[in-house]
């Protein structure tokens, strides 16, 4: 039963990185009807900003040594952080909590790159043929991840979750079981916590601010709402800078779980569209839905109980639980008659 | 028959054509060997002995394979006697001379694998076909060396492995033309599992996870065996995909599984993932049976090790060369290198560039670079100076017999590449096994 | 049935004449050998096959991997199981990618745009993990299946001796691995070819081409749409599937990766790089994106050295550090700018911008020939009356 629990636990952990980068997806490609090959390359963009973040704070002073050597025959170096050198304790808080900070630096440059990327280059390409959105973007996330490459390498940079933060807390002890029952990563607890707040907060943003009701009415009938004399075009940059911020938090916080390397993006892109049609096109709860449904069967189907019966199921579940919603629900699970099916 | 007819008459035109305006300058020998046994395919006559170099550029082990290009270049300067002369000067016995190989200078030529049978097969066969190069190398997955070298057989052209663990490799899918410098996964089981027995006990259930392909079966299976036959139980073997990415669901059932080992049979990043997963979870923190729960990944490089961070500290494994050896060899290779890229190398790029060495100092003795006499030149040839103490290279199966290294995560690291201690180098008596045990057969020296 | 369009048989001559020759053509450019030359016609006929799908229904395959795949693993058994013929090895990919394709197209095609791209990339994607890990009694995994010495080979075995070393597939005695290679294919690539040319402008093509444009309305009008579609699905996948034979029999060794999303996305972009719907666009396409892949990856700093020694020293090393970032290691870059140029400076694709300067060119050159220069609008008429 707690072996259950716990993969339970891990589909909606899962769930929650799987929703969030669907929900920015949804954004541009369920409902702006752009489909956006460099999604992925923005969620590998946003885990890169907490890598340049912490690579900044710890930027050390170094001093190459006058009378020893390296082991390898250069002079050695003597490095102290800049950091601590100057803020002294509260620069090593700021080390230490690199990753939650970075999503401060994370929002005006996702924000940013959202709205030149929409501005620069999607925007000519609303009216074009969906072949070509995909070429387009797809270069561009080419082009994104072989930029990264070049200032970080092909390795994995690895972020450490905060002192505080680390380790796994017992929950079974929460609720009277024996110790050790149902242990779970505080970090990982912290990152569905989190997914759900923006999801959240997104949901709430579109719901009960006028901005918001603007833009849904602009997706369910783009024509009229501009004939009203309101700047949707506007309004929709803004929504695609959101889209980018969101992938981009998703990102930063999942960097303490996957050390992010440049090919991240491509690693988590189809994934991300399965999701996003699973869930049905125009639908952004149906992302959500998708997004934490899948990253559940996901889980329960990796359980060794399962995988004993059938070999290999966790290989191929998720694709699997697709076609058979797609076939049962044609139009995903809460997908809207006639966006994207010719 | 009309395809013959106009095949040949093709050639016969191309033959004319390509000889003027290949951009690399270098004719394709396109035609298959003929009567005379020294007439092969890409023979130099006379002028520069062209290297192929087929490493990942691009996609996840292009770091690695960056490293190994670096490695194969410097290898190529000290062969044509420019630099500091590396490992030139330690090799014994040695024949090269710092003249190139046979008088003739070495050049070379590079190609980019993607980690992909079909790309670095392509990319080999442009090099044997276009570039003219004698031998292929390099590589960074035994799924690639397996592929490539299977070409080279066909080919005729020798293939000098890079980073490749699986026991296949040199086991059922060995050929005549493909030589493993690297180890192999029954070594690292031959020389993990006593030394797990000494840190650990011989009272201990393990868990393995394995990442679902052939590599990670084979590693797994000797490492299983190799346990076992210590003493160890094996409580479960559970197969991940590979590319996983977030192993959690594979994690917790170890938890609370009664086993108090986790081995981790993944690379890359797969195993850097899964062991930040694993460490997250608090594996090292819980005990079982009364004992300290305990993670080992029996493979480990240094990038690997960059990768992984933190969690790397204290977790035991095998590798095949760290550059803080104290011999000569490995001294003498950090040395130059270090002084041309101002950082150490790594294991991959060890291999690579001895593997060079090795096939320059063979054509030497050969007297010739007709492939056949260089491989009966390779094979059974001993060796040493070259990092790894004495060594051999087995007739029978084109692996290398040497020392491997036991390595723990360092606890106090004094460099950013300072990341792996040796705990011990096993002795090679312990690790050889009989050639015959894998199966597989080498095929003819002579190729038509 | 060989009778087609004037226009057609004008593009096919000069189609022929152009890949016949590629190893003259293409030496300059350094892609003349016989690895590279097989892979331009083998993909120049899975880019044609594609297009039977996607140019004329407009239905977004993300999956025709997959059909690429089994037509490698099936040839490549039947060089084990049967015999190194390769004719017999593509009957073998065409059964059975054929096979594919029907049960795939059957299910994906109940559902159409990005529902039914999304079902055909699970069905890969599904094919390609199980071929990497539990069907690697068939497959042979990651390591790749591959001919050895003890195959049975069961209908060689009757005719001659077991060799010493592995067999290369052969047709009547010429090896498979070499120019002639190339030619087998190239006749392949042409015949593939033809019957597109042949399927474009048959009444069966048109038909395709009402569903690309309202599917609804063909319905309407009575037309059961489905039957059309899965023919062209089934059609289209086995262009794949011998694709795939193909590479199985220029280098006998069949992968797993060969299935993966990736390889399916690589001949998507080929497509719309060289322009949806035309029958030379995705041939164009697909050579650009091979000759990146295996020549400007082959670029490093040593090459670049040579090529701009003529410039003054220092001035020689910046522009190689420059270019050394858009070639060898960073060849994927250079594609990554090239899509993005393409597709904003030529919406289309390649064949739409080709089309555009000519018409320019032979407008300013001689107006009275303006009429000359193709313009979709007048051109289907002969086609249209075809398809009464």
């Amino acid at each position: 039963m707690d072996a259950f629990f716990l993969q339970v636990l891990n589909g909606l952990d899962k769930g929650g990185a799987y929703a969030l980068i669907a929900l920015g997806l949804t954004l541009v490609f369920g409902t702006l009807g752009v489909v956006n090959f460099a999604h992925g390359a923005l969620f590998m963009i946003g885990a890169f900003c907490a890598v340049t973040f912490r690579k900044l704070i710890t930027l050390e002073q170094v001093v190459l040594s006058k009378t020893e050597l390296s082991p390898w025959g250069t002079p050695l170096e003597i490095r102290t952080p800049y950091a601590q050198q100057w803020f002294g304790d509260f620069g090593n808080v700021l080390i230490d909590y690199s990753v939650p900070f970075s999503l401060l630096l994370a929002i005006p440059v996702m924000l940013l790159i959202g709205i030149s990327m929409e501005r620069g280059l999607i925007k000519h390409f609303y009216k074009r043929p969906h072949a070509e959105q995909i070429l387009v973007t797809f270069g561009l996330a080419i082009v994104l991840q072989e930029i990264v490459k070049t200032f970080f390498g092909a390795n994995p940079n690895p972020q450490p979750i905060p002192q505080a933060l680390q380790g796994a807390a017992d929950l079974g002890v929460m609720v009277g079981l024996a110790q050790h029952t149902i242990t779970y990563p505080i970090w990982r607890l912290v990152y569905l916590l989190f997914s759900l707040s923006v999801i959240a907060s997104v949901f709430a943003f579109l719901r009960f601010t006028t901005f918001g009701m603007v833009v849904r009415a602009g997706m369910a009938d783009r024509e009229t709402v501009s004939m009203l004399g309101i700047n949707i075009d506007k309004r929709f940059t803004i929504m695609f800078g959101i889209a980018a911020v969101v992938a981009g938090l998703a990102g930063v916080m999942y960097t303490p779980i996957l050390p992010p390397d440049y090919t991240l993006g491509m690693d988590f892109l189809v994934l991300s569209f399965i999701v996003v049609v699973v869930g049905g096109m125009g639908s952004l709860p149906g992302a959500v839905l998708a997004g934490f449904t899948l990253g559940v069967v996901q889980s329960l189907a990796s359980m060794t109980a399962v995988k004993d019966i059938l070999p290999g199921i966790d290989q191929i579940i998720i694709y699997l639980v697709a076609v058979i919603i797609l076939l049962v629900r044609p139009r995903g699970l809460l997908g809207k008659r006639g966006v994207m099916e010719n | 028959m009309s395809i013959k007819k106009n095949g040949v008459t093709r050639r016969k035109v191309l033959k004319g054509a390509s000889a003027g305006l290949i951009t690399a300058g270098v004719a394709p020998s396109i035609f298959v060997k003929g009567a005379w046994a020294q007439d092969f395919r890409n023979d130099p006559k006379g002028g520069d002995v062209v290297l192929g170099f087929n490493v990942p550029q691009t996609g996840p082990y292009s770091d690695e394979g960056a490293d190994e290009l670096r490695a194969y270049t410097l290898a190529v300067k000290h062969l044509n006697g420019e630099g500091d002369g590396g490992m030139l000067n330690t090799m014994q016995p040695s024949n090269l001379k710092g003249n190139g190989i046979l008088g003739q200078k070495v050049t070379y030529v590079t190609g980019d694998t993607q980690t992909k049978s079909d790309a670095a097969r392509d990319s080999a066969r442009r090099m044997i076909e276009r570039d003219g190069a004698l031998i292929i190398t390099g590589g960074s997955s035994s799924g690639v060396a397996v592929a490539v070298q299977a070409l080279c057989q066909e080919m005729g052209t020798i293939f000098m492995a890079g980073l490749t663990h699986s026991n296949d490799t040199t086991g059922k899918d060995k050929k005549r033309y493909g030589f493993r410098h690297f180890f192999n996964a029954y070594m690292s089981g031959a020389a993990l599992a006593p030394v797990l027995n000494a840190e650990y006990g011989s009272d201990r259930r393990a868990y393995h996870l394995t990442a679902d392909y052939n590599w990670g079966w084979t590693q797994q299976e000797s490492i299983q065996n190799a346990t076992e036959a210590l003493g160890w139980e094996t409580e479960k073997n559970v197969l991940t995909p590979v590319g996983a990415g977030d192993f959690s669901q594979y994690i917790t059932p170890i938890l609370n599984s009664g086993a108090d080992v986790v081995i981790l049979n993944h690379y890359g990043k797969d195993m850097v993932n899964s062991l930040t997963q694993a460490i997250q979870f608090g594996l090292k923190d819980r005990q079982a049976n009364g004992k300290n729960i305990e993670i080992v990944v029996p493979l480990f490089s240094r990038l690997m090790a960059q990768g992984a961070g933190e969690n790397i500290k204290g977790i035991l494994g095998t590798a095949n060369w760290n550059w803080s050896l104290q011999n000569d060899g490995s001294k003498a290779f950090v040395k130059s290198f270090g002084a041309e890229y101002g950082f150490p190398p790594s294991m991959a790029a060890h291999t690579c560039y001895v593997q060079t060495l090795l096939y320059a100092d063979a054509c030497e003795r050969a007297g010739t670079l007709y492939p056949p006499e260089v491989i009966k030149a390779l094979e059974g040839h001993k060796f040493d100076g070259m990092g790894n103490g004495a060594t051999e290279y087995r007739a029978e199966d084109h692996q290398c017999f040497k020392d491997v290294l036991v390595v723990r995560g360092n606890q106090n690291p004094t460099s950013q590449f300072d990341l792996l201690e040796v705990v011990q180098e096993v002795p090679r008596s312990q690790v050889e096994y009989d050639a015959k045990i894998f199966g597989g057969e080498l095929g003819p020296y002579e190729v038509s | 049935m060989f009778n087609i369009p004037k226009k057609d048989a004008i593009t096919f001559v000069l189609f022929a004449i152009v890949v016949l020759t590629m190893p003259i053509w293409l030496a300059p450019l350094g892609a003349s050998y016989p690895g590279l030359l097989q892979k331009f016609a083998i993909y120049a006929l899975l880019a044609v096959g594609y297009n039977i799908l996607f140019g004329l229904t407009g239905y977004l395959s993300f999956g025709h991997a997959a059909f690429l795949g089994v037509g490698s693993y099936a040839a490549v058994w039947s060089f084990k199981l049967l015999s190194m013929n390769p004719v017999l090895a593509l009957v073998f990919a065409i059964f059975f990618s054929g096979l594919f394709a029907l049960a795939i197209g059957f299910i994906s095609l109940r559902r159409s745009g990005i529902y039914f791209s999304i079902l055909t990339l699970a069905f890969a994607q599904m094919s390609y993990k199980l071929a990497y890990s539990v069907l690697s009694p068939i497959t042979h995994g990651e390591n790749g299946l591959q001919l050895t010495l003890q195959d049975p080979r069961a209908i060689d075995m009757m005719f001659i001796e077991r060799g010493s070393s592995l067999p290369t597939s052969s047709l009547f005695g010429i090896p498979m691995n070499g120019y002639a290679g190339f030619y087998f294919c190239a006749v392949i690539l042409l015949i593939g070819f033809f019957i597109a040319q042949k399927i474009t402008s048959s009444p069966f093509g048109m038909m395709l081409k009402g569903i690309k444009s309202n599917e609804d309305r063909m319905n309407y009008t009575g037309f059961n749409t489905k039957p059309y579609m899965l023919t062209a699905f089934v059609i289209s996948g086995i262009y794949a599937g011998v694709a795939g034979g193909l590479l199985s029999i220029t280098d006998p060794l069949a992968g797993a990766e060969r299935m993966q999303w990736t390889a399916s996305g690589e001949l998507v972009l080929m497509t719309i790089l060289g322009g949806v719907g035309t029958l030379v666009g995705p041939v164009i396409g697909a050579w650009i994106i091979k000759y990146f892949e295996n020549i400007f990856s082959a670029f490093n700093e040593s090459v670049l050295h040579n090529f701009f020694a003529f410039l003054p020293d220092n001035f020689e090393s910046i522009v190689v550090l420059i270019s050394s970032k858009f070639v060898g290691e960073g060849w994927h870059l250079t594609l990554g700018l090239m899509f993005v140029l393409v597709v904003v400076f030529l919406p289309g694709g390649i064949m739409e911008g080709v089309r555009r300067i000519s018409a320019r060119f032979s407008n300013r050159k001689d107006p009275s020939k303006g009429e000359e220069v193709i313009d979709p609008e007048n051109l289907p008429k002969p086609d249209l009356k075809k398809g009464e």
